[in-house]
């Protein structure tokens, strides 16, 4: 048997874990576990069945076969027990608009049983935290989708829950916005939070995950940290060159053997290297002119491409 | 991984999440449906003003037009009024039902579609600890506030404009709430399982509540129609709470397991519209 060290003990472990809709499975038998404190991502494109599992594991959605503990209790049997142990940040906001700002924190709070005297102090410590301590009397509908998002962040931290669930967290937000939003989960991970979420943007599975894993059609496709992913399924830097949609397909025969590997997209062709630049003057050397070209550092997109053929964006 | 999933013994801080996780489900297990009910009269303040002018306005308009206006004319033309009594006293214990049922056509369907559909809070209080059941029982909770508050408003306006000859006539009260759950909690579970609204509530009222109004004994006697069309009575909640109401109101005569028939129709009802909203509330939300 394997001595289990106390740190290392899954909050989360799933095994063959299912959710079929009639005859289609959503979530195709996947196994994973999540450490306390640990940061885990799972990165996938739309319909992967990111939301499903996080369902699932959030104690809302019963699952079709398989194992899942959280806490170390089964969500068929102790759903508001798991629950009570989570904030759950979902895809799609459903703060009350009925409500004013601080009275939603206020009020969800009261569901997990805990006093007002306790909820009131709670709340402004958590919309000062969300960056909305001016908002507290404000309409939810006056507030930015950003605004929103730190809002359901905060509501979702009103229990002090031992797993934070966010489903999407940063998808329709600008810029701006996805980098405040980045920086308040950062300092959530700081202090220790685990924080399981989803996502489809690469660079946020990179910023926020100590771990993950690529999921697609409901299946784990690989699992690792997000540098071990690159190096194992990548090259170190990628060269990224244009000829115009019309030629792309023959240029890239010609270019074939040079790098590791060659990606032909519709707009561009990538040619996977460890060193772009001395690729980019082979590539010259053959006379070929794209209209463009670019090396960059592979990223998750690179290794999701390379699971699936697909990009991870459609 | 799969030697972690393997093992069989639990480390210590797994074991105190474990016991932490238990001992916080433990107050919204049993208090849930009421911490739901306390956010419903909370959304309620919103419109607290329209809730206390409709409150107070409609027992004050309809007892004045049905009472004492319509009244003058029914009571002149029929000498004793309806039923032996004057109008006022007849149409009084039907009022009040009909003004319970109008309230809960509101509470129970669009809250309902709210919370499922439009801003979609139920799935946000599922994620709390909160369980499907608890959300329906909290939205009735609530609703049963508001009638009860409703109707105590209208039974003390009855008694003011002399409406209510009998002792028992408190009990209407319980008659008016009674009518509005039992076609109320029908129409909660109707709305729980509708996943688009095409004005199907515009529908229910116009076509379903509004004709119930007119030919469920309320203005008239229901024996005023003709035989084929008593089966209108005989189904509608609100003829049952009417008659169960008067009953109470003003000592109308009809055999006593009539009156049996009225609270035991009117409680199965809601019963049943209860338990049906329950368990299709839990099957909507469990994706
Ligand atoms: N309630 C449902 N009924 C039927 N199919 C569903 C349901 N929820 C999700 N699906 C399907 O399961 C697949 C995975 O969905 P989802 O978990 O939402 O993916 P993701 O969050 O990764 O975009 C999709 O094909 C979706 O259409
Ligand atoms: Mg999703």
């Amino acid at each position: 048997m394997v001595v289990v060290s106390a740190s290392k003990s899954p909050v989360v472990a799933a095994e063959s874990l299912t959710k079929k809709y009639k005859d289609f499975a959503a979530v195709d038998g996947i196994s994973f576990e999540i450490a306390q404190g640990e940061s885990f991502g799972f990165l996938g494109p739309n319909g992967a069945g990111k939301s499903t599992t996080m369902r699932m594991v959030g104690a809302v959605s019963t699952r079709t076969s398989g194992s899942l503990s959280v806490v170390g209790l089964d969500p068929n049997n102790y759903g508001p027990e798991i629950r009570s142990q989570l904030g759950v940040v979902p895809q799609a906001d459903n703060l009350d608009t009925e409500l004013k700002v601080r009275d939603n924190l206020i009020v969800y709070g009261r569901y997990f049983g805990l006093s007002r005297s306790y909820l009131g102090p709670k709340a402004d410590e958590l919309l000062e935290f969300a960056q909305l301590k001016e908002k507290a009397k404000e309409r939810i509908d006056d507030l930015s989708g950003g605004m929103k998002r730190r809002l359901t962040i905060a509501r979702a931290l009103i229990n002090d829950p031992r797993i934070l669930l966010l489903d999407e967290p940063t998808t329709g937000l600008d810029p701006q916005a996805r980098h405040i939003l980045w920086d308040r989960l950062f300092r959530l991970k700081e202090q220790g939070t685990t924080l399981i979420l989803t996502t489809h943007y690469m660079d946020e599975a990179e910023q926020l995950c100590d771990r993950l894993v690529v999921i697609d059609k409901g299946k784990i496709m690989a699992e690792g940290s997000p540098a071990a992913l690159i190096r194992k399924y990548s090259t170190r830097e990628v060269l990224e060159l244009r000829f115009g949609s019309e030629h792309n397909a023959a240029a890239a025969k010609k270019v074939e053997g040079l790098g590791e590997r060659i990606e032909v997209l519709p707009d561009r062709v990538l040619i996977y290297s460890d060193n772009g630049e001395a690729t980019l003057q082979k590539v010259t050397e053959t006379g070929l002119n794209p209209i463009t070209s670019l090396v960059r550092r592979s990223s998750l997109e690179d290794v999701f491409l390379r699971l699936t053929g697909r990009s991870l964006i459609e | 991984m799969s030697e972690l999933a393997a093992s069989t013994t639990e480390t210590p801080d797994l074991e105190s999440a474990k016991a932490k996780a238990l001992a916080a489900g433990v107050k919204p297990r049993k208090y849930g449906g009421w911490y739901v009910a306390e956010h419903r009269l909370l959304s309620m303040r919103t419109y607290l003003q329209t809730m206390v002018a409709t409150g107070v306005g409609t027992p004050l308009l309809y007892l004045y037009a049905m009472g004492v206006g319509l009244a003058t004319l029914v009571d002149a033309d029929q000498g004793q009024g309806l039923d032996k009594v004057s109008y006022l006293v007849f149409v009084a214990p039907a009022l009040i039902c009909s003004a319970a049922l109008t309230t809960a056509t509101e509470e129970f369907s669009y809250p309902i579609m709210l919370g499922f559909k439009w801003n979609p809070t139920f799935f946000g209080m599922n994620s709390a600890p909160l369980e499907g059941g608890q959300i329906i029982n909290g939205v009735t909770y609530s609703v049963l506030f508001r009638l009860v508050a409703q109707s105590i408003v209208y039974y003390l306006f009855m008694l003011l404009f002399g409406a209510i000859p009998s002792p028992l006539g408190w009990l209407s009260i319980f008659a008016a709430v009674a009518t509005g759950t039992a076609l109320g909690t029908m129409l909660m579970a109707y709305a729980s399982r509708l996943e688009e609204d095409k004005g199907q509530f515009n529908y229910i009222m116009r076509f379903g509540v509004i004709p119930l109004t007119l030919f469920s004994g309320t203005f008239f006697p229901l024996t005023a129609l003709p035989v084929w069309l008593h089966w209108i009575g005989w189904i509608s909640p609100l003829w049952h709470g009417t008659e169960l109401s008067r009953v109470f109101a003003y000592g109308y005569s009809e055999p006593i397991w009539l009156t049996v028939t009225h609270v035991v129709y009117l409680v199965a009802l809601t019963a049943i519209g209860w338990w049906l909203a329950r368990r299709i509330a839990v099957r909507r939300l469990n994706k």
